[in-house]
């Protein structure tokens, strides 16, 4: 009998994938004992990258520790849409403190289970890029360094969502936020050094960091299967767009998740006791014009009065994720060199040749066209 | 069993007796020696199960002991003056989630200019934070007040701040008697918490409430209060049945029974208003005093039985309000409403300047004789503000600390 090797390309979600799979490889969002942790309900916008991750996270965390978690949550949107008095969407038992200080509160709920010797329940700490990247910065490096034993989830939305747009460490370079407005010199925000928060989390050599996009959430689950198969402090980084934020369409939520991967703009990696263990291989390379089309706070990037210097400068952003994380190639085995330009100290980068770049982004541009065949 | 040891060891000892099962901590003196005393506990075992978290700031210490708290742990840190500001936001927190988390703060100024010794700024400024606040005079009244703060902090829910003074206190070493793990455990039964984060039955805490029942939900914290001032009183009741001695309560008079003047005051001063006041009463003064033990929830009601009959107050306080004066003061005047006597706030001892008997006489004397202004500054160098006021008024003058310390000839004064 002839043999075909089956090839399936993602169509927008892994639902179809899902079916062909023995049931115990299917998508704990697919199965009907799914804990349902975030429930439906809740006020997040249509569209909203947060309520995704969050609910594929949590409903994953629930499975793998047979609903024996608790959460501790950072102010923001995450919090605020899930608990308008007098409801709450939490189907586990959910803490709320402050905006800055989530990961300390993990860490002493972990501490109390610890000393009531109740191993069997597992902790989770969660925030947006703003709880965790700036307000929350130094308890999730304490919880870092004293390795304690929670799971700490950064939804990414890349600014100040719920107090209105604003700037925040994780904005990328030229986007519009309401504090980083396209008027003056600078259109939208400034290219600065940036805040790569996995790799500062992967400098404090815990057990396991990696990054996720809610385009790929079969990975994301995966991620967190294989995050609480460690003890000890670990970090997972969630890529979650905001249509509000962004001024992009509900509908294109995960479109442009997958495209903040493609591009390169976000490389989706795991990384085992600070060295970087696997990387997420771009399917189908796309140029970052893509990705910043569709949301209107990179409108000032293009039209009459365009930049292409801007746009330019955020595919050289690209082209070193792809170079650094070894972002192009088979989807298989280990990144190689990618491994030891990410393992390098903060503030040292590796040598960047201009051929290099050239020669990368050539290739990306080629296959990129090819791939739009 | 008696002991000839150091304050902080005593509440070390003291909080040990209690079970604490999460300790978190941050160092600032002068409030060091009881949590390193209790990491070695832990560390050798003798707290078992108990963990010590070391923790990054005290923002974290405070957040630490939160989740702990609300998972079901009897919490404990300790602090002093800028870390006690700097976990302000989490006191908040605490109290208004109503977990009973007890912390001792080693009373500290508060910079700038930074100085590590002793007055009641730091706790003064987080008097409307919603947590309890007792004050201790001695050390016996300090070891004594945590095991009374856990009981009292679990039975209304809400967390405790026992006060002790800085150095005066935490660095002294004094006779005390520490009592056995089973006198405690018979005083203080295990934690049943009102509200636990259990996956067995999973709750919301910390939900978001809007304009529809915020109020309602704040004041719940003001009604436990007021339900405390009866369980503080209880509670030290039941201490004092169960160890033999008088420690804690709401107030406690020192010869004011008839006292034409009262001098009200909190924590270690007490002992030097004490002895001044038995010299005075030798030479006929008719003076007595009221030591606040009690500063939140604030007895009104008992200050006022206790002072209604006086003909002045003089409210002594290591704290200053900059742009009014005092804070115990405005306290004590708001549970004196309708009453008509002479009352003076006296400011003294900020920043660790010694209030010795010899001033306290002085000012004693002064008031006695209504000589004193109402906000008077005891043992104040006016000169020396002069001297800096005038420098103002000529120009840029520079860092007043270094024109300060320059004209005294001191430099950096016994600190270091």
């Amino acid at each position: 009998m002839p043999y075909q090797e089956l090839k399936m390309y993602q169509t927008g979600t892994f639902v179809v994938g899902n079916r062909l799979l023995d049931p115990d490889q299917r998508s704990v969002q697919a199965r009907v004992d799914r804990s349902n942790a975030l429930t439906s309900g809740h006020r997040a916008c249509q569209g909203c990258g947060e309520a995704l991750g969050a609910r594929y996270v949590l409903d994953t965390a629930m499975s793998a520790t047979g609903n024996q978690l608790i959460a501790a949550n950072a102010t923001g949107c995450l919090e605020v849409f899930s608990t308008p008095y007098p409801e709450s969407s939490w189907g586990l038992p959910w803490i709320h403190s402050l905006f800055g200080n989530a990961p300390a509160v993990a860490t002493g709920v972990a501490a109390a289970l610890r000393a009531k010797g109740r191993d069997e329940v597992r902790v989770i700490g969660q925030g947006g890029d703003g709880g965790t990247l700036d307000i929350g910065f130094a308890c999730l490096s304490g919880l870092f360094e004293r390795n304690d034993d929670v799971l700490f989830v950064c939804y990414d939305n890349e600014a100040y969502m719920n107090t209105g747009v604003q700037r925040s460490g994780a904005t990328p370079p030229a986007a519009r936020t309401a504090t980083t407005k396209p008027v003056g010199d600078e259109p939208g925000n400034v290219f600065g050094q940036g805040k790569n928060a996995p790799l500062i989390a992967m400098a404090h050599e815990i057990p396991y960091v990696a990054t996720a996009t809610v385009s790929e959430l079969r990975d994301l689950e995966a991620k967190v299967e294989r995050a609480m198969e460690f003890r000890g402090a670990r970090y997972l980084h969630v890529f979650v767009p905001c249509p509000l934020g962004w001024g992009s369409a509900s509908r294109d939520t995960i479109r442009i998740a997958r495209l903040a991967k493609e591009t390169g703009l976000f490389p989706v990696f795991e990384a085992e006791n600070g060295e970087v263990v696997s990387v997420s291989k771009i399917r189908r390379p796309v140029p970052v014009e893509d990705y910043l089309k569709l949301q209107r706070r990179y409108a000032h990037l293009f039209g009459d009065n365009g930049r292409p210097d801007v746009i330019a400068r955020l595919q050289e952003i690209a082209d070193r994720n792809i170079r650094r994380f070894g972002l192009l190639g088979k989807d298989e085995g280990p990144p190689g060199e990618a491994t030891d330009a990410a393992g390098l100290p903060p503030g040292q980068q590796g040598p960047v040749e201009a051929a290099d770049r050239e020669t990368n982004l050539m290739r990306l541009l080629a296959e990129t066209h090819h791939g739009a065949q | 069993m008696l002991k000839q040891e150091e304050g902080s060891r005593a509440v070390a000892e003291a909080v040990a007796l209690c079970r604490p099962e999460v300790i978190c901590a941050y160092p600032i003196s002068p409030q060091t020696h009881i949590v390193e005393h209790l990491s070695d506990l832990v560390r050798t075992h003798d707290l078992d199960p108990c963990e010590y978290v070391s923790v990054e700031s005290e923002f974290a210490a405070m957040s630490v002991a939160i989740g702990a708290s609300a998972a079901g742990a009897r919490a404990y840190t300790a602090t002093a003056s800028q870390g006690l500001l700097y976990m302000a936001e989490a006191l908040y927190n605490a109290s208004g989630l109503g977990l009973p988390i007890v912390m001792t703060v080693a009373n500290r100024a508060i910079g700038a200019p930074i100085n590590i010794w002793n007055d009641h700024s730091d706790t003064m400024s987080q008097r409307d934070s919603g947590w309890v606040q007792l004050y201790a005079e001695t050390n016996q009244e300090a070891l004594d007040l945590h095991i009374q703060a856990y009981r009292l902090a679990e039975e209304i829910s809400l967390p405790v701040m026992v006060c002790m003074d800085g150095f005066i206190l935490t660095h002294a070493y004094e006779r005390v008697d520490v009592p056995t793990q089973e006198q405690v455990d018979a005083f203080l039964p295990a934690y049943e918490p009102r509200q636990v984060l259990d996956p067995a039955e999973p709750v919301t805490i910390g939900a978001m409430v809007g304009p529809e029942a915020f109020f309602e939900v704040k004041y719940l914290a003001h009604a436990k209060q007021m339900q405390a001032l009866d369980v503080i009183s209880e509670v030290a009741a039941d201490f004092a049945a169960a160890f033999r001695r008088e420690s804690g309560g709401l107030l406690r008079p020192y010869r004011a029974d008839g006292a034409e003047t009262i001098v009200v005051a909190l924590g270690s001063v007490l002992g030097t208003i004490e002895e001044t006041i038995d010299e005075l009463r030798d030479e006929g003064v008719s003076i007595g005093a009221l030591g606040i033990k009690t500063f939140r929830p604030f007895p009104l009601d008992e200050v006022r039985e206790a002072l209604a009959d006086a003909k002045r107050v003089i409210v002594l306080e290591k704290a200053l309000a900059v742009g009014i004066g005092g804070i115990v003061s405005a306290n004590v005047r708001m549970a004196l409403s309708g009453v008509q006597l002479h009352g003076y706030t006296v400011i003294a001892g900020l920043g660790g300047r010694a209030i010795t008997q010899q001033s306290l006489r002085r000012l004693f004397k002064d008031g006695v004789a209504d000589k004193l202004k109402p906000l008077t500054f005891l043992d104040m160098d006016w000169e020396l503000v002069e001297r800096e006021l005038e420098r103002m008024r000529s120009g840029p003058s520079g860092p007043h600390e270094q024109n300060m310390l320059r004209d005294i000839g001191v430099v950096a004064a016994g600190s270091h």
